[in-house]
């Protein structure tokens, strides 16, 4: 009896070290696995293209920086879809709803617009954005009311808008492409034009390790405010240290990437600088819809934890007539949760038309599978009541570098999309069988 | 009740709900005195709960008055029931299972921050506080509730209900998915908020925990009101034949639904 319970004493500390470790940082053990399946991802694909072409193709600043730039239209939308799922709905209408924006933009730019304003008139762009907003945002309240007003389920709701929303960015453009855009708006779409540059980016980058500290110390100061147990100090140090090393080191990689040869001595040309020997080099730097995707991200998750609206959705989900008990108008919610949701593929549809610099109808298609698989992937359920934002952009990442390792590896595209189908269920079947195990211990 | 000289906290007076052609509350009168604990009993789908969820504003009557302290009141949704100090424990917890402690304690009133963010950190201390009183055991506030057992889910039902100043608190079966030490726990709690004034609506098919924690019993059958009377005027006995078969014992002030005698 006595040994037994010495140990099981003993063996309590040492075998949780880790547990403790986490404890003691307070990370998200499910954050850490899918980080962990990223590395797993990027790693894989960097040595198998080595074995493969005899070098490493996948771990680049090229690579890694075109990575950032293709994911952000997903990721902002799946930072809207992780609300959407979360109040126990789902929108199949994102992709169309890309689609007419973007026959819009064109349109509004192209046709309307200089019309009234003269052509290139700075004016032009920062219209046409808004009206795209306005556009998405209204299509999402529309979906959103229909689903909370009239009680029609949001699967059929938004495969209806689905359809729809196609067919008129169709009837719009009669299946033409208009392009050149406005050059201006062009650069939301990244590109080495559309990028920061080394300074400006080392200077975000500073931005973000100070605002890590600040955020460390306000949230140290609050607990001791109220007496609330802290995080031992060392976790604090570690934790610092890590963030930083993150936006430091992400930063050095865009940074790393120059521009491409023709488009420096393009500029070196326009501009009169001499051309060194082997070539001008000029940093890249972050790309602007990457900003655009960071800054999507923090408000979201500012709004997810920290706005009574967040705690609304959240609450709703968990428990709807709970929370309509509780005095929360669950049908306005439900509208405003739709709503963000088309203002975000509204800023999707804008990135992705400046990113190929012209407006088609055919722009998002399948758009929706891929927002909904980066949630799912990335931890939301769709059982509702669960779900991160961070976690939704996480998601993201894995399936575009999925896509992306294989398209250097030269995959067909059929067989990428069975491995992203087969990706999508395998998460989720780990995800289940982790919850499963966690909730029963 | 002729008797007593004060006004009733609450008066409900010919309430009457239906749904489609079924009539789930009938004609039905009830009242509510301050520090009083009234029994509203009754077999399932006898109306008991939809009366009370007029009350509540979780349904909206078709016909019928409600005085609050004397005073015509106004309810049409939760939101202006708790207006009147009108809170409610529901028989499904009607807890946002996906939620902390704190959360759920103030959903619907989160306490906020000067720049209009919510203020976690005062509502877990604030939690803390009313958990202390009515569950000094309690310490899981960083969990969801899920993760909590039935009765500690109970006290943070019943604290949402308290901590707002409520002068009427409706209980719908709070003891129903509650062990037999949680069934007493929420006892001598009835009894601590009824020494405080607050009038309780005690809803419940258990007799024997009417008859412990209630001053009155009302007895509804079929959407009507069999009769109301006080404890010590009845035996468990006659209560039964009120429920089962709606006769009103002498003891009880027949209601519409008594059997003609």
């Amino acid at each position: 009896m006595t040994s037994a319970a010495s140990s099981a004493t003993s063996t309590a500390p040492n075998d949780p070290a880790i547990r403790r470790f986490l404890r003691a940082t307070e990370v998200d053990t499910r954050m850490l696995g899918m980080i962990g399946a990223l590395a797993l991802i990027w790693v894989g694909f960097n040595v198998y293209t080595q074995i493969q072409t005899g070098e490493s193709l996948f771990l680049t600043p090229r690579n890694l920086w075109n990575l950032t730039v293709q994911t952000s239209s997903i990721a902002i939308m799946a930072t809207g879809m992780v609300l959407v799922i979360v109040m126990r709905h789902i929108d199949l209408s994102v992709g169309s709803i890309i689609g007419f924006v973007s026959t819009i933009v064109g349109v509004t730019q192209v046709y309307l617009l200089p019309n009234y304003l003269g052509l290139d008139n700075p004016a032009i762009w920062i219209l046409s954005v808004v009206i795209a907003l306005a556009i998405g945002a209204a299509i999402g309240a529309l979906n959103g009311a229909l689903v909370a007003y009239v009680g029609i389920p949001a699967f059929i709701v938004t495969l209806g808008a689905q359809l729809f929303w196609r067919g008129a960015a169709w009837w719009v453009m009669t299946g033409q492409t208009i392009a050149p855009l406005d050059g201006r708006f062009a650069l939301i779409g990244g590109g080495p034009r559309g990028s920061i540059g080394a300074t400006w980016s080392w200077a975000l980058a500073a931005v973000a390790c100070v605002g890590i500290v600040l955020a460390l110390y306000a949230g140290r100061q609050r607990r001791a405010r109220f007496r609330f147990p802290q995080r031992p100090v060392w976790a604090e140090y570690l934790i610092g240290a890590v963030g930083c090393f993150v936006v430091l080191g992400a930063t050095a990689i865009v940074n790393a990437y120059p521009w491409p040869e023709r488009v420096a001595a393009d500029y070196a040309q326009t501009n009169h600088i001499p051309v060194p020997e082997g070539g001008l080099f000029i940093s890249t730097g972050y790309a602007i819809p990457v900003l655009i995707m960071l800054v999507v991200g923090f408000l979201m998750t500012f709004l997810a934890r920290r706005t009574r609206f967040g705690r609304y959705v959240y609450a709703t989900g968990g428990n709807p007539e709970a929370a309509e008990l509780a005095g929360v108008n669950t049908k306005h919610i439900t509208v405003l949760v739709f709503a963000l949701m088309g203002l975000l593929a509204g800023v999707a549809a804008c990135i992705d038309s400046a990113r190929l610099d012209s407006a088609t109808n055919a722009l998002g298609q399948f758009d929706e599978l891929y927002v909904i698989a980066a949630a799912v992937i990335g931890g939301t359920s769709l059982a509702g009541g669960v779900g991160t934002i961070y976690g939704a952009i996480i998601g993201a990442f894995v399936i575009q570098s999925l896509q992306s390792g294989m398209v250097l590896l030269g995959f067909d595209a059929a067989f990428q999309q069975m491995v992203v189908g087969v990706v999508l269920v395998g998460a989720v079947g780990i995800d289940t069988f982790y919850r499963r195990r966690t909730a029963k211990g | 009740m002729d008797a007593n000289p004060q006004t009733p906290l609450v008066e409900m007076k010919d309430i009457s709900l239906a749904f489609g052609g079924l009539k789930a509350v009938d004609d039905a009168s009830i009242d509510l005195f301050p520090g009083e604990v009234v029994g509203l009993l009754g077999h399932n789908g006898a109306g008991k709960s939809c009366l009370i969820k007029v009350l509540s504003g979780a349904y909206k009557r078709d016909s019928g008055h409600i005085y609050i302290n004397g005073q015509e009141a106004t309810i049409n949704n939760p939101r202006d029931a708790k207006q009147y100090g009108i809170e409610t424990v529901y028989q499904a917890l009607a807890l946002a299972d996906n939620v902390d402690a704190a959360s759920n304690l103030y959903l619907g009133r989160e306490l906020r921050t000067r720049w209009g963010t919510l203020d976690d950190a005062s509502m877990e201390a604030e939690a803390r506080k009313v958990m202390g009183r009515l569950n000094p055991n309690f310490r899981r506030f960083k969990e969801p509730v899920i993760a909590l057992s039935g009765g500690q889910r109970q006290s943070v039902a019943i604290a949402r209900a308290i901590h707002f100043n409520a002068r009427i608190l409706i209980m719908d079966e709070p003891t129903a998915a509650l062990g037999p030490a949680e069934t007493a726990q929420v006892g001598e709690l009835i009894k601590q908020l009824k020494a405080e004034g607050i009038g309780i609506f005690l809803i419940s098919h258990d007799i024997h925990d009417v008859f412990d924690l209630a001053d009155r019993v009302t007895v509804m059958k079929n959407g009507q009101i069999v009769g109301s009377g006080r404890v010590q005027d009845m035996t468990k006995d006659e209560v039964l034949g009120m429920i089962i078969l709606g006769k009103c014992p002498p003891g009880a002030i027949p209601g519409p639904g008594a059997m003609a005698s």
